[in-house]
């Protein structure tokens, strides 16, 4: 990275990860998956919440990574974790139980009730895109306490009806997760390179409560593929600190 | 009890065409070097198995040994999807695939299930899912708490395939870092063939080690660097160049077809 972009205004992306690893100050523990939630987890380590467990879907619980991993099985996972588990051990004994505080997921699609596709763009016997499949992303957002998601806004992520139901977020109305056998509170925020949306508590609706520096209602609307509903008062995401922002690019130079 | 042999006499031995064959390691310890021995023997129209098919079977599929693949999560770890394994499914190249699909969660528990001999492993998840349309899965009711609940079907391989960075003249296994569901699949399955990075005369205990005995084993091969571009704890390490690499190389089926032959079915064994 150039000295130029080292001392510029954040990205979009960067404002992001910042608002993810706040997310995260007063968290006990934290499920990851690879990308920018792993890289946000790692940050809110570093300058918000040093005592942070991060638990890898690999097995490592208490990881410390220096770097931010390419995969979620690297080698410094599992050398600096405070214990290593197997599979079966980490969905049933961990994941299923609640244990896990927060967890983050990311998604192909979202819907306006924090469903999630990660299986299929189309057709599921005939689709336009293959994409991995379910991973663990089903039980982790039907029994870590609670999720958020982590996505970027675009009306082809946000869609008014997902192609493949692969992860229950609220289902169809606010009693789904109770009827399905779901104990943890499912997903309380959705973190776009835009904004902050975040389920009405009647309706579990995803509603637009907070604006990223420099974004409007009318660009994160159009950029959802439903009527997006907007909280009667919209928060205003604070800009990045320069703690934050030389933290985060610090670690992506490593 | 464990025969220590070579790989491909191991391979020739155990895994036959048209085997359900299950090769695992979770990131970690993937037995890439097995797994380009049973297409240098030409084994074929095998129904794969693995949590996470990842490069080595993506590979395997792009070559046509497969007809069936059972997976959780089908893509390149950190990098994106999985190109061959995507050509397969999308347009049905070289061969159409049927895939059945599960989560993590429901892949774990099959393998335990299988590992105990029992139909099935009861579990929460898949309710509300399309999963639980397209998967074998049925629900069913706790008898004692009256609790709605899942019940899978248990995960018996004909071969399970698995690499380990030890094993000693016995053929008893040591394997550690991440351990996956190594151990499940192994004691899942008919047959059992484990490669390892060395054979050792002592087997020493290590922090969270998991030993796999001889007895339950029935092939030994040792294969140094094994599994690469996967890796072996504290003896190799991972390639995430490699998997980047794949990324770019694996989009174009004469390319990966051409790289296939010269780095794997043109040599008498993998490259350390």
């Amino acid at each position: 990275m150039s000295a130029a972009s080292a001392n510029g205004a954040a990205t979009a992306g960067e404002v992001q990860t910042v608002v993810a690893a706040r997310r995260l100050r007063d968290a006990t523990s934290v499920f990851i998956g690879v990308g920018r939630p792993s890289t946000a987890a790692i940050l809110a380590r570093m300058v918000h919440n040093p005592g942070l467990v991060l638990v890898y879907e690999s097995g490592t619980i208490g990881a410390k990574p220096y770097h931010v991993p390419l995969s979620i099985g690297d080698g410094e996972l599992a050398q600096t974790a405070d214990a290593i588990v197997s599979v079966p051990e980490m969905f049933n004994y961990w994941i299923g139980t609640g244990r896990v505080q927060v967890a983050f997921l990311g998604a192909a699609q979202v819907d306006r009730h924090a469903n999630l596709n990660s299986t299929v763009i189309g057709d599921y016997e005939h689709p336009r895109t293959r994409l991995p499949g379910a991973g663990g992303a089903p039980e982790i957002a039907g029994f870590c306490r609670e999720v958020v998601v982590i996505a970027t806004h675009s009306t082809r992520t946000f869609v008014s009806k997902l192609d493949f139901r692969t992860t229950v977020g609220h289902g169809d109305d606010p009693a789904d997760r109770t009827r399905l056998g779901l104990r943890g509170l499912g997903p309380t925020a959705v973190i776009t390179d835009l904004a902050v949306l975040e389920p009405d508590p009647d309706t579990c609706e995803l509603t637009l409560t907070a604006l990223h520096p420099g974004v409007g209602v009318g660009e994160v609307r159009e950029a959802t593929g439903w009527d997006l509903a907007v909280a009667s008062t919209v928060a205003h995401t604070p800009p990045p600190t320069d703690e934050e922002l030389t933290a985060l690019r610090e670690l992506l130079n490593r | 009890m464990a025969e220590l042999t070579s790989l491909p006499e191991a391979v020739a031995a155990l895994v036959r065409d048209g085997d359900a064959v299950a090769m695992e390691g979770f990131t970690h310890l993937i037995p890439f070097a097995a797994g380009h021995e049973i297409l240098r023997q030409g084994r074929g129209d095998l129904e794969l198995i693995r949590m996470t098919p990842d490069i080595l079977y993506d590979q395997m599929i792009g070559l046509g040994a497969a007809r069936k693949l059972v997976f959780s999560y089908g893509g390149n770890p950190g990098v994106g999807g999985l190109h061959r394994f995507r050509d397969a499914v999308e347009h049905d190249w070289p061969r159409p695939i049927e895939l059945e699909e599960h989560s993590h969660a429901g892949m774990a528990n099959r393998y335990a299930a299988g590992a105990a001999r029992m139909p099935c492993a009861i579990m929460r998840g898949y309710l509300g899912t399309d999963l639980a349309a397209i998967a074998p899965v049925a629900p069913m009711t706790c008898p004692f708490t009256g609790e709605q609940l899942i019940a899978v079907p248990a995960l018996r391989p004909a071969v399970s395939v698995v690499h380990a960075q030890e094993a000693d003249r016995a053929g008893n296994v040591q394997l550690w870092g991440i351990p996956g569901v190594q151990k499940e699949a192994v004691l899942a399955a008919d047959r059992a063939l484990v490669t390892v990075e060395r054979i050792v005369d002592e087997l020493t205990p290590r922090p969270g080690g998991v030993v796999i005995p001889g007895w339950v084993i029935d092939a030994v091969a040792e294969a140094p660097g094994g599994s690469r571009p996967s890796y072996s704890l504290g003896i190799t390490d991972r390639d995430n160049e490699f998997y980047r690499f794949w990324d770019k190389l694996s989009r174009d089926r004469d390319e990966f077809t051409a790289w296939m032959r010269e780095h794997v079915l043109d040599r008498a064994r993998d490259a350390v």
